[in-house]
Formats: C-alpha cells, sequence, structure tokens
C-alpha cells in the first residue's frame, strides 16, 4: 500500500523543484523554439484536458456539469476574475439541480 | 529614500502586498475547498490536505495527483502528473529570475520559489522594475493560508455539507481553471484551437475502448505531451514574447 504522508513529500519535490531551478541554478531565458513553445502550450493544453468532460461527471448531473462550463466559459471570455469565474460555476450547479 | 535598494525591505510594499494579496486569498479559499473535496476522494485527511496544500500551491498539480491517489497510483506516475501540470511555472520562474536585481541577497530567490502561481506571478511581474521580495511575500501571507485551510476545510465540509452543495462546490476548481486558459484563448487564434483540440481528444479519449480503461492522470499525461508537442512543431511561439519586457 502506498503512503499519503510519501505521495504528499513526492508531490511537494517536485513542484519545489520546477519553481526553483529557473530562479537558481537556469537564470537564463531557454533559447530553444521548440522547448519554449512547448512551455507555452503545456498549461493550456493539461488545464484543458483536465476540464473535459471532467466537470460534466462532477455534479450530480450531467446537465448542470455542461452548464457550467458553458457559463464559465463565457465568463471567463467577458473579463471575469478567476473567484467570479469559480462562483459563477457553483452558481449554475446549484440552481439547475434545484430543478432536477 | 532614492538610495535605497530595490530588494530592501519597506512596510508600504509589504502592506500594499498584502492589499493585493487580499482579493487573491479569497479565490484561492472558495476553490481550495473544492480541491479538498478532491483531496478527500483520495482519502486524505484535513491535516494531510492541509500539507499538501501548504507545500504544493498548485492547482491543477494537487487535483492531477489527487486523482492518481484515489487510483492507487504509484509515486512515480504521481511525480510525472505533478511535472506536467505544474511545467507551466517553470516558465514564470524563468521570466521572474529575470527580475531579481544583481545585487538581491539569493535566499530571496528560494522564498519566492516557494509559492509561484499563476496569479501570485501576475501581480508580481506586472510591477514595474526590479523585483521586491516584499511585495510578493505580503501577497503570499495572505494567499498560502487560505490555499492550505480552505483545502482541509473542503476535506471536513464533504463529509458535513448535504449533496447538492458539495457538487456545486466540485466545479469551482473547473472555474478556475477556465479563468486561466480563456482568456489567452481569446487572445490567440492558435491558444483557442489548442483548448477546442483538447477538449475534444480529451471527450474522445475518455470513451475509446482501450485508451478509456487508462487513468485520468496517465490520459492527462498522454494528451498534453502529444498536444502541447504539435502545438510546438506547427505552431513555433517567437521567442521574444515571453521576455520581452525584462530591462
Amino acid at each position: 500500500m502506498y503512503n499519503n504522508y510519501i505521495y504528499i513529500a513526492v508531490m511537494a519535490l517536485v513542484s519545489y523543484t520546477i519553481r526553483i531551478l529557473p530562479l537558481t541554478l537556469i537564470r537564463k531565458p531557454i533559447k530553444n523554439q521548440f522547448i519554449q513553445s512547448f512551455l507555452y502550450y503545456v498549461p493550456y493544453v493539461t488545464l484543458s484536458v483536465m476540464t473535459f468532460p471532467a466537470i460534466v461527471h462532477a455534479t450530480q448531473s450531467p446537465v448542470s456539469g455542461a452548464l457550467a462550463l458553458v457559463v464559465g466559459i463565457a465568463a471567463a471570455w467577458f473579463g471575469a476574475n478567476l473567484f467570479q469565474v469559480s462562483v459563477a460555476c457553483c452558481a449554475v450547479v446549484f440552481v439547475i439541480e434545484l430543478f432536477l | 529614500m532614492s538610495s535605497q535598494r530595490s530588494y530592501s525591505f519597506s512596510r508600504q510594499v509589504l502592506v500594499n502586498g498584502i492589499r493585493d494579496g487580499i482579493p487573491i486569498g479569497l479565490g484561492y479559499f472558495a476553490v481550495s475547498f473544492s480541491l479538498g473535496i478532491a483531496a478527500r476522494k483520495a482519502g486524505l485527511s484535513p491535516f494531510q490536505g492541509f500539507l499538501a496544500s501548504l507545500f504544493n500551491n498548485a492547482s491543477a498539480g494537487e487535483y492531477a495527483a489527487f486523482t492518481l491517489i484515489a487510483a492507487n497510483a504509484g509515486y512515480l506516475q504521481v511525480a510525472i502528473i505533478t511535472l506536467i501540470a505544474n511545467a507551466r511555472y517553470l516558465l514564470m520562474s524563468c521570466a521572474l529570475a529575470q527580475r531579481f536585481s544583481p545585487d538581491t541577497p539569493f535566499f530571496h530567490r528560494f522564498l519566492i520559489g516557494y509559492d509561484v502561481t499563476d496569479e501570485l506571478f501576475g501581480i508580481t511581474i506586472a510591477r514595474p522594475g526590479w523585483l521586491n521580495p516584499y511585495y510578493t511575500y505580503g501577497a503570499i501571507l495572505v494567499a498560502a493560508p487560505a490555499w492550505s485551510i480552505g483545502t482541509a476545510l473542503g476535506i471536513i465540509a464533504g463529509n458535513l455539507l448535504p449533496l447538492r452543495a458539495v457538487s456545486a462546490l466540485s466545479v469551482a476548481l473547473y472555474g478556475m481553471f477556465l479563468a486561466i486558459i480563456i482568456p489567452p484563448a481569446r487572445k490567440s487564434r492558435v491558444v483557442a484551437g489548442l483548448v477546442a483540440v483538447s477538449f475534444f481528444l480529451s471527450f474522445i479519449c475518455s470513451y475509446l475502448p482501450g485508451i478509456s480503461t487508462l487513468s485520468d492522470g496517465t490520459r492527462t499525461i498522454l494528451l498534453t505531451v502529444l498536444i502541447s508537442c504539435a502545438g510546438a512543431i506547427l505552431f513555433p511561439v517567437k521567442t521574444e514574447e515571453e521576455n520581452a519586457d525584462v530591462q
């Protein structure tokens, strides 16, 4: 069996190393265009992959999850900040599920 | 005053950091609450969730790791998903490294590296001139406790709240992801296209026979590497884009 504290230590070690290496050892801009482009796209791709279809399965009803996705995209598109987008998504699910 | 060094402590700078950290902390609290619900599914105690958030400060990274832990994945797999989901912080740290004045004592780099997140990076890099670490420390003082306490409370409340409330709260994290990916997608057609392709392939892969039997975390790793590689080959980013604003 795996130990939760070792899991947490592994996560923390990787997270801190990623952040601290460029600040201490690398310290020069990455010149390689492929690596730079790859690193630039990774966050958008990974967050997208993790968001859909997972958001639809996260709620009690797939309908409310799907609507939260649509509302969240619209809110972020029109400039809502992190807090506003998150609250909008939660509110949609809460209200929709009152009627389902 | 003019002889003051860029990195020296000033009460005003610290207070400015705390002030700007408050809205961030508020957002973190809401989102980490929903992260706690995921941590509970992975079998973490409130204290373990608190530790995980205190030492990781990473929404997507923690969430991805929790889904793998819930599936009883090995340590190496958890390390890989944490690396992938947090790879963006590598870029942010590169940009921050350019903003330290050469005479700033080295230990500040280790402290700033503790909490490089999308939001804290954003407010730090937005300030003109050399970086004053005390500004960022002020924001971290608010944001980091909100994040880790929120996670612990999410784990506790996941047991207490009615199912409908848990259902609503569990999308807060996805809301945060959307708040990160949509604004750049609006500005760049390439990013918008990659987001759409990612949604589509992720959807297909969760139903495709064979691939759908892989765990969510493994699918995320494979798709991220494949799609980002394709993006980097087809649409290389102009090299000056990331560091253009550095002195």
